[in-house]
């Protein structure tokens, strides 16, 4: 799934000034799952935005309305008559979202209150890890199933740098070191000679840095 | 030979090599890579020009280098990917080349985030491993990583970096095998303060036949004081201090020459190491010392031999 945190409050607040009508667009999936920007904690960025305003006296209303997924226009496309009421729109979605409601309502003002961070896996409880950063070239069938190109800091396909040490990531002893953890795993599976292979230069034309992807499904009608 | 560098020619007529270090400043003054160019001319066969090192910007490796070569010393030139993509590497190879550089080090580099502009994008298009592979394309076959022909081959001597204290253990020799398959002609070990350690890592890698086909060099360094002893026990990561020599610092009433010692004495065991081709001292900041080290292990480059 996709995480999103959100932005510290004063960042947020900044965002509205001088706009008088506030809808706070909640999106009630991936977001919603990791407990940032759901329905519950839409509502609570705008209680948050009334008091603040309200000391302030800054006049005009903040709304909240929340869609079951901000990435879909069948979703957006309910919520017009709110939106249609408000100054500015502020999406509580994964970057995602606020760029949907720009595509469909493009003559409205629209400000992101998250930041947008991984694509995880919950790991445990409430902790959300970086498995997958969508590079289009998927090579974990030569790493034991594990991806060093999302979870190493170097993107390092051949093996560990000289900074891996007791399992840990040189970079911060909180990041377990990947290619600990594709050892350990193709060692206890009996794999370990695929790491001698040397894997070559990565196509990275198929990650976003070859430009922005378009994905099209031919044969199918709406 | 691949590259006739004055390195190369001393380790394959099985002469024991010495480099050392010489690291460019964060100014655009040319005197302080010439003045450590002549500290170090007659105490080296080679001296490796850091690359923006721990990830902290300074004057470039190919022009430091190129500083080096007028002054009659050999360089070996340090590349590292984090800086780089394929395309920008491929362009300061042979430009290197072309200005004389003749031994290359391929290294994936330190992460950004342990220098002074965190907020760097890291390139990493490619690791250690593949600009191995990469370079030795380019010399022995002529080719860029595309495949397109080039016109020129650089003709240079391919070395990397291993070190047998960082994890997992087993995969370090591993690791290196993976590099000398690449292409590489020789490596440079981080610091050995450990020499039992390093000992068991020159058994796996004789046993994975590195040894036969790469020449080693065991990485050395002089501590200056206990304080520098524990910061890299304690601070830098890949590092492996045993307490005995941070207590050998701490109790030492001159501790710059009790590091000279403890590093001859590393020198002492480290060459008797079945597989080792040399010593590369890293006498970061005290380029001085490595004069020093030298007679005080009755070693002279190799190149100083012939």
């Amino acid at each position: 799934m996709i995480t999103a945190e959100r932005k510290n409050f004063e960042e947020i607040r900044r965002m509205t000034d001088g706009h008088r009508n506030i809808l706070v667009a909640g999106c009630n999936t991936c977001v919603a799952v990791c407990l940032t920007g759901g329905e519950k904690e839409a509502e609570r960025l705008a209680a948050q935005l009334r008091i603040a305003r309200e000391r302030d006296g800054i006049e005009g209303n903040v709304e909240t309305v929340t869609v079951l997924r901000q990435c879909e226009n069948e979703y957006l496309d309910s919520i017009g008559e709110e939106v249609g009421r408000a100054d500015l729109v502020l999406s509580t979605a994964c970057s995602i979202g606020p760029q949907g409601l720009v595509f469909r309502y493009p003559k409205k003002l629209v400000m992101p209150a998250m930041n947008t961070n991984t694509l995880g896996y919950v790991v445990r409880h409430h902790e959300w890890f970086d498995y997958c950063i969508a590079c289009g070239d998927c090579i974990i069938g030569l790493t034991g199933g594990i991806c060093p190109v999302a979870r190493c800091a170097k993107k390092l396909l051949n093996g560990p740098c000289g900074g891996s040490q007791q399992g840990r990531c040189e970079v911060s002893a909180d990041i377990p070191c990947v290619w600990q953890e594709i050892y350990d795993r193709l060692a206890a599976i009996g794999q370990l000679d695929t790491l001698r292979k040397i894997i070559g230069p990565k196509n990275w034309d198929a990650s976003n840095s070859g430009g922005p992807r378009i994905m099209k499904k031919e044969g199918f009608k709406p | 030979m691949k590259s006739g560098s004055k390195l190369e020619q001393v380790l394959s007529a099985g002469r024991f090599a010495v480099t050392a270090e010489l690291g460019p400043p964060k100014g655009a003054d040319p005197r302080v890579i010439i003045d450590k160019a002549k500290l170090l001319k007659g105490s080296a066969d080679a001296v490796n020009i850091t690359d923006n090192q721990t990830a902290i910007a300074r004057m470039c490796s190919m022009a430091a280098a190129k500083l080096v070569v007028e002054q009659g010393l050999e360089p070996i030139m340090q590349m590292t990917c984090r800086d780089r993509n394929r395309l920008a590497i491929q362009a300061d190879i042979l430009g290197a080349a072309a200005l004389g550089v003749k031994n290359l080090l391929c290294l994936t580099g330190d992460h950004q985030s342990f220098g002074n502009h965190r907020e760097a994008v890291g390139v990493f298009d490619l690791d250690s491993v593949m600009l191995i592979g990469m370079v030795k394309n380019m010399r022995d076959e002529g080719i860029f990583q595309n495949g397109e022909e080039l016109t020129a081959p650089p003709k240079l001597f391919i070395g990397a970096a291993a070190n047998p204290y960082a994890d997992p253990f087993p995969f370090r020799a591993i690791r290196l095998a993976k590099k000398v398959d690449a292409g590489l002609d020789f490596v440079q070990t981080q610091i050995i303060y450990n020499v039992e350690k390093f000992e068991q890592f020159m058994a796996q890698c004789r046993e994975l036949g590195v040894t036969e086909r790469c020449k080693i060099l065991a990485g050395v360094a002089p501590l200056k004081s206990a304080g520098m002893a524990k910061y890299m026990k304690n601070r830098v990561a890949g590092m492996d201090v045993p307490d005995t020599v941070v207590e050998r610092m701490g109790a030492a009433e001159d501790s710059q020459s009790e590091g000279i010692d403890i590093c001859v004495e590393i020198i002492d065991r480290v060459r008797r190491v079945e597989g080792v081709a040399g010593v590369h001292i890293m006498a970061v900041e005290w380029e001085e010392a490595v004069p020093e080290i030298l007679s005080r292990a009755g070693l002279r480059p190799g190149s100083a031999e012939a």
